[in-house]
């Protein structure tokens, strides 16, 4: 496992195998932007492993030349886990839907975050079940009519970025399938990270849930309804970046500004302000995308580390612990 | 298993004593039990030790359901079980006497605190008068003893509180058991100072109740030598320690680590009894060990497949709700083919049941707990040394055949200490894992002819990366199949590869006859029990002999060539017939259940009575 630089294409990591995602599937494009940051990463593709859950993002080791585990529905961030704890040198990345993610795995996820576990977490939220065809999600906007909800959703909506920073997560970003730039930009960011790092993908289900979020990621609506956010930067959006979003601390919320030069500057190591975005869901706001919250924090093995220095036992090592309390007769 | 083999239990018991403790779960009963349990041991006495506490951790005073007990039987050589019925008893209260003296035996001792028989304890533990006074104890020997206020004179000097001064009285009563039993304050010393480092004062009030109540023992007017015999055999050879279950287990799983030289990843959540394991290792950290309590049950079972798909050995343990809630992790190390040990200290059920009392109910739940075709190995250790050398072969089973191995044990096993001889490390053999490292040929599941186990890739192997799952897999390379013909072909694989596995757990007659009128088939905790009434009947002239299954599945290739030396069988376990039903149905064999959930071990009187009922003739 040397440090150097392998030179690699997206194509590298591309498998043998069929890709099954329905055509126009958001999915291609989040796998096209995956590759591409792996062949960045200039790894060799034996010291990376994808694990996944059960769902149609969790194909997802199939298709990355890599190592690859598709393990059961909810538990891969535990499975994941335990790769790390056997073997830390690993590139691990963890890639689930939302109901992998915050249903059935919510447990899973609350904890990788608060440990710190040093995995890349791709939440892909289409905000549907789809392959179980078409229910609910957790992520489901109130009023989504589905197979299981007839009459449409009562239950109010999950905020996964807003969990990830609750639940004590020290990386926490959202992207969007459709930004060929952004999401790299994001993914590499999170790859960087060394602890658990969570990204939100906005992902589009052509088949259960078309344009969950298609005024905000569509080319056309994208400057007016997005703002992605830059550690340093002003919270711009708009065609020319011509408008931007100044934020009311004793609010926790944003407001409009014409005046760019009032726009408040990003600064990911605030939790309240990284809070403040994540919970920003308003028709009349733009939403925020990019990392929202990014500070350095010791990663579970390392703390593990610290606490015991992990070494192999001799069977020499192993006599003095059997003999403990021992007596010769 | 040859370091594992339990005593020689050819020879009949000499005598043996059997001691009694029942206190408050409160009042240190479990560290006295455990502190009299390793002087006895390093006076050379064999011992079996049953703690039997209650689920509260601090019920309140007095009352009947916050009773802690303990009991230990100890004489020479091939003590098995903590005994039917005790020679005597300390019973610090109403209520523990009131729960505890039907488990002595007529002319049997009891010591009791007359300090602690105040109205409301009385009233409390439901007497309408004080037994200490007039003749309802009239069938023992009854000593009273005024242990709190002998325990606060005696420790008056080292100028603790009153509250210390209450919590000194099981080392009063200690030192008073080394006066009426034998055995050395040493060890217990230098453990009190060991244990209260930090606060020597109350260090000093221990030590100097345990030697006050060792003093007191010279006034008391009681011939010691009536209450025990010096059973001391011929001084044994070599190194021993006691060790619990739990302890044993725990060594083990250590062992596994110093003979692979892999990384060992111990993954579990709380849960009673298995939480002990835990705790054990944690101590262990960093040396070739690491513990994680995960968040749940199904963390921590999908946590260790990770470790071992990752190249170290995952292990995961829990009781029987916790075993319920790895199913569906169990059985994608059995799709995936990953080696992973799975411990369940089984306990009373269903549900939350009795957490702290043993049962051997969970047998069908391993067999057979898992969706779809799952076939994996079932070991069970018999004695808590066993846990050693099984949970060592468990491991081995694991990394040779590419398998999840589960292993049975149960409260009683993890709990219960005895006296072991330190098997010699060096003559352990070494556990060797196949990692692959060649590409050239590389399928994932391709099988090795002779084991039909797979190869174990691990991420970072140059030129292996390869991807496998929970759904069906093409023999050979591995990749997504939803082909009849295959999965009816991996599913034999899968069931073929666990048929043949071959185990070093021996299937032999383990004592009495090796053919004749009764078979008696036990397995796990009930072991001592068995072998006692086996010896009972066979002293009696019957042709029994007695067979402990370690591997419960497969189930030993030999056993049927054993099941027809026999006219009966007959299958006492603590269930309502588990084991019974299995050989039943494989063997189309008429085994006779002795079954029994009451959260306690067998008595062997008790087991003798069944027994004798089953004997070809007996009156049905």
């Amino acid at each position: 496992m040397s440090g150097q630089v392998i030179a690699l294409t997206a194509r590298d990591f591309e498998t043998d195998q069929e890709v099954r995602w329905c055509p126009g599937c958001g999915d291609y494009a989040i796998l096209k932007s995956v590759r591409r940051v792996l062949a960045q990463l200039g790894r060799r593709r034996e010291d990376t492993v994808f694990v996944s859950g059960i769902g149609c993002a969790a194909r997802f080791p199939y298709y990355v030349d890599t190592y690859g585990f598709h393990s059961i529905h909810g538990r891969a961030p535990s499975l994941a886990t335990g790769i790390k704890l056997a073997n830390p040198a690993l590139d691990v990345w963890v890639v689930g839907g939302d109901a992998d993610f915050l249903a059935i795995g919510g447990n899973h996820l609350l904890h990788v975050l608060r440990r710190n576990v040093d995995l890349n977490l791709v939440l892909v939220n289409n905000a549907i079940y789809g392959l179980t065809k078409g229910q609910a999600s957790p992520t489901s906007s109130v009023g989504t009519r589905s197979p299981s909800s007839p009459a449409g959703t009562f239950d109010a909506p999950m905020n996964p970025a807003a969990l990830a920073l609750g639940a004590g997560g020290s990386f926490v970003a959202r992207s969007a399938d459709m930004l060929q730039d952004h999401l790299p930009e994001t993914l590499l960011r999170a790859s960087a990270y060394r602890g658990a790092a969570f990204v939100e993908v906005l992902q589009n289900c052509i088949v259960y849930n078309d344009n969950a979020f298609g005024d905000l990621t569509r080319k056309a609506a994208r400057a007016e309804k997005t703002v992605q956010v830059r550690h340093g930067e002003p919270m711009l959006f708009g065609a020319n970046g011509e408008r931007g979003l100044v934020y009311e601390p004793w609010q926790g919320t944003f407001r409009i500004t014409e005046n760019v030069a009032e726009a408040t500057l990003h600064d990911e190591t605030n939790p309240a302000l990284a809070m403040a975005l994540a919970r920003l869901v308003d028709d009349a706001l733009p939403m925020p995308l990019g990392v929202f919250y990014a500070v350095p924090r010791p990663h579970y093995v390392a703390a593990l580390e610290a606490n015991a220095p992990q070494q192999p036992l001799t069977r020499g090592e192993f006599k003095d612990i059997l003999r403990t309390g021992s007596w010769r007769a | 298993m040859t370091a594992a083999a339990p005593a020689n239990h050819a020879h009949a018991p000499t005598t043996r004593t059997v001691v009694r403790f029942a206190g408050d779960s409160g009042d240190g009963i479990q560290v006295l039990g455990a502190e009299f349990a390793k002087a006895v041991a390093l006076d050379r006495h064999d011992l079996m030790t049953l703690p039997d506490f209650p689920a509260e951790i601090r019920a309140p005073a007095g009352s009947t359901f916050g009773v802690s007990a303990f009991q230990i039987q100890f004489g020479d050589d091939g003590v098995l079980t903590p005994g039917d019925q005790a020679d005597a008893l300390f019973a610090f209260n109403p209520a523990a006497l009131k729960t505890n003296v039907g488990a002595l035996k007529p002319g049997g001792l009891i010591v009791a605190d007359p300090g602690a028989f105040s109205a409301r304890n009385l009233k409390r533990a439901g007497y309408a008068a004080n037994p200490l006074d007039g003749d309802a104890l009239s069938r023992y020997r009854l000593v009273t003893v005024d242990i709190a206020r002998l325990t606060a004179e005696a420790v008056a000097a080292t100028g603790v509180g009153k509250k210390q001064a209450g919590r000194a009285k099981n080392f009063w009563s200690l030192g008073l058991c080394f006066w009426l039993f034998g055995g050395e304050r040493g060890a217990t010393i230098e453990w009190i100072e060991g244990k209260f480092a930090k606060a020597p004062e109350v260090a000093a009030s221990n030590v100097a109740a345990l030697n006050a109540g060792h003093a007191y023992g010279e006034t008391l007017e009681l011939d010691a030598g009536s209450t025990a015999q010096d059973t001391r055999t011929a001084p044994r050879h070599g190194l021993f320690r006691t060790v619990t279950g739990t302890d044993a287990m725990g060594l083990g799983l250590a062992a596994v680590a110093a003979l692979s030289g892999l990384k060992l990843t111990y993954c579990s959540y709380p849960i009673t009894p298995a939480s002990a394991l835990l705790h054990f290792l944690a101590g262990l950290n960093g040396r070739g060990v690491s513990t994680f309590q995960a968040e749940d049950e199904i963390a921590s079972a999908t946590a260790a497949i990770g470790a071992s798909y990752a190249g170290g050995l995952g292990v995961t343990a829990s009781s029987g709700p916790g075993l319920v809630l790895k199913g569906e992790a169990l059985g994608l190390a059995v799709a995936v083919e990953l080696p992973l040990v799975a411990i369940d200290v089984q306990r009373a059920g269903p549900s939350t049941g009795m957490p702290t009392k043993p049962e051997q109910a969970d047998l069908n739940l391993a067999l057979y707990g898992r969706h779809g075709e799952a076939p994996l190995p079932v070991l069970a250790p018999a004695t808590p040394a066993e846990c050693f050398h099984v949970v060592i072969e468990a491991a081995r089973l694991a990394m040779q055949y590419m398998t999840p191995v589960l292993v049975l044990s149960d409260a009683y096993i993890a709990n219960a200490a005895q006296a072991w001889q330190l098997p010699d490390v060096d003559a352990l053999p070494a556990i060797t894992p196949a990692f692959r490292t060649e590409p050239r040929g590389f399928q994932p599941f391709a099988r090795n002819p002779d084991t039909l186990a797979r190869p174990w890739a691990t991420p970072g192997t140059t030129g292996l990366a390869h991807r496998i799952g929970g759904l069906e897999r093409g023999a050979g390379a591995g990749d997504i199949s939803y082909d009849p013909d295959n999965h009816e072909a991996m599913s034999r694989l899968r069931a073929a590869k666990v048929a043949g596995i071959e185990s070093t757990l021996p299937c032999e007659i383990d004592g009495g006859a090796e053919a004749g009128d009764l078979l008696v088939i036990g397995w796990g905790s009930t072991y001592g029990a068995i072998v006692e009434a086996v010896q009972g009947l066979t002293s009696q002239g019957h042709a029994v002999g007695h067979l402990h299954l370690r591997q419960l599945w497969p189930l030993p290739p030999n056993l049927a060539d054993i099941l027809q030396r026999f006219r009966a069988v007959a299958v006492p376990e603590l269930n309502h017939g588990q084991l019974a039903r299995l050989i039943r149905s494989e063997f189309l064999v008429d085994a006779q259940p002795i079954g029994q959930m009451r959260g306690q071990p067998f008595k062997v009187a008790h087991l003798e009575a069944e027994l004798t009922a089953l004997l070809p003739g007996a009156p049905r």
